[in-house]
């Protein structure tokens, strides 16, 4: 569960970063580069409250 | 029932105010990076990295001043405040007491959480910015002082009052707070400045630095802002923290670590927030002066919610909070060991609305350059007594600890030091005209000099 979690947790954070390259090379869009990155921040908190809590 | 577990938990947050901090409660290394890269990858950052650009600083003087003036303040917190810290174990206000007396020490700890209630307020201030967007707040100007209205003094008591309540609950949990967000945070302030770079006119990582001089740190200030030189950023870079590096009050923090070399965590604070997220911050207030010309409004939520979107804005808030949350419980220390019998809960409670209602005020927010150089250079004085008392006076024949020795209620050498010290300061000030930015390294030594001196003519009287 632990190690779940913890790839959830990774996938957050390049999910945070990640985009903004993608718009720097015009291959995403400034409105997918803020949905994926809101989704990035869902993950990354949801998992390391989870960690926490273990 | 919650209420009731709420009290007991509460009742049982112990600080070790007053004793050494016991082997089982000390922390590693690892534990300081996230401490420190959470508190200084915070709120304050939105604010100095634009600031900077407001006070017209070069591209090139930003870069290489940044980075030498928190090679500085690195070495200042490993050399200077760690080794005291993990020798002593105790907090600074403790250690004051024991050197310059109950007294003067308790008028040292009022001057030291009125200033850390304002710095906290500067961050309650910012996370409301980013709170206020969904209710289209009307937003301060840098030249603005006062409350724009009553929607904005109802979002800062809302902030203000969820801050302190987690303040209240101590070390542990605003340790844990940080240490989730910080490599979030941070990753937040450089996709957001990455993200925008297009639109300032990057499209390839060669075209950067043009832009950057021509673009984002032009050398040109704001109207009504001052120049700002390589020198004012090196020596802002190194002394912003002043307080807490030199100035000792994070022996109160790093009095946790097993070695001394948790200081050089602090570099994880320095490089990742005073480096990277102030030059992040600064490339998306560029953007938004570019976007709204001769506007001069200043607030780090939309800024941040137009590069980021709601990420953004969630990220000034928490990044708020992660300052405010240590700044309070600082202060909450401070008054503490004033009041050593009261809860440090209800004290931190106290503090908590101080803060809260300095939040009010955004000249907090739109002067923290010169007030965070102020705040330092006032506490510093305590730091230079400290350090010189625990290794130059065993060594010179002079008692150290001489308030704690002596039964003395004040230590008149150390007062001597304190006020004089800052007398020197101001007239070098005023007679020079050197900005308060440059003070804190003279300021240093006169009040080492003062403090050998006055020490040696008290102590050889007796």
């Amino acid at each position: 569960m632990r190690i779940i979690l913890k790839s959830i947790a990774v996938i957050g954070l390049l999910l945070t970063i990640l985009p903004s390259i993608g718009v720097f090379y015009e291959l995403l869009s400034h409105q997918e580069y803020k949905y994926f990155m809101l989704l990035g921040t869902i993950l990354w908190f949801g998992s390391s409250i989870l960690l926490k809590g273990k | 029932m919650l209420l009731d577990k709420l009290t007991a938990h509460l009742e049982e947050v112990k600080e070790y105010e007053r004793e050494p901090v016991p082997a089982s409660r000390w922390r590693g290394f690892k534990s300081f990076l996230g401490m420190y890269a959470g508190e200084h990858t915070a709120g304050t950052e939105f604010v100095i990295g634009p600031l900077f650009v407001a006070h017209g600083a070069g591209a090139m003087d930003l870069i290489s001043g940044l980075f030498l003036g928190n090679l500085l303040a690195v070495l200042s917190w490993a050399f200077i405040c760690a080794p005291i810290a993990v020798r002593e174990r105790v907090t600074l206000y403790f250690m004051l007491e024991k050197i310059c007396g109950k007294h003067l020490t308790n008028a040292y700890n009022l001057v030291n959480a009125l200033m850390f209630c304002f710095l906290a307020g500067s961050m309650i201030a910012v996370s409301a910015t980013a709170i206020g967007i969904p209710f289209n707040l009307p937003m301060a100007k840098l030249t603005d002082w006062l409350p724009s209205g009553l929607p904005w003094i109802m979002i800062v008591v809302l902030v203000g009052t969820v801050t302190t309540f987690v303040a209240t609950l101590g070390y542990d949990k605003v340790e844990k707070f940080s240490t989730m967000a910080a490599p979030w945070m941070i990753l937040v302030f450089l996709a957001a400045a990455i993200a925008v770079l297009p639109q300032l006119g990057v499209n390839q990582w060669s075209d950067f630095l043009q832009v950057a001089q021509n673009k984002i740190w032009t050398g040109t200030p704001l109207p009504g802002q001052s120049k700002f030189t390589f020198w004012h950023i090196l020596f802002f870079a190194w002394f912003c923290n002043m307080a807490m590096h030199i100035g000792m009050a994070d022996m109160s923090i790093l009095r946790y670590a097993k070695k001394w070399t948790a200081g050089f965590a602090s570099g994880a604070g320095m490089y990742v927030g005073h480096y990277i997220a102030w030059l992040a911050s600064g490339i998306l207030y560029a953007l938004f002066l570019q976007q709204n010309s001769q506007n001069l409004e200043f607030a780090p939520g939309p800024v941040a919610y137009s590069a980021a979107g709601i990420t953004g804005a969630i990220c000034v808030i928490i990044a708020g909070w992660t300052t405010a949350n240590p700044t309070i419980y600082r202060a909450g220390l401070a008054l503490q060991a004033i009041m050593p019998k009261a809860k440090t809960w209800k004290i931190t409670l106290i503090v908590g609305s101080i803060t809260t209602l300095a939040a009010c005020f955004p000249a907090l927010v739109m002067q923290l350059l010169d007030f965070v150089a102020l705040y330092g250079l006032i506490l510093m004085p305590m730091g230079s007594i400290i350090f010189i008392d625990y290794w130059l006076f065993p060594r010179i024949g002079l008692h150290s600890n001489l308030a704690a020795l002596k039964n003395l209620n004040v230590n008149m050498a150390a007062f001597i030091t304190w006020a004089g010290s800052l007398f020197a300061c101001y007239i070098i000030a005023k007679t020079t005209g050197l900005e308060i930015f440059f003070l804190g390294l003279p300021g240093w030594f006169i009040a080492s000099i003062l403090y050998i001196l006055s020490s040696y003519i008290f102590q050889k009287k007796d």
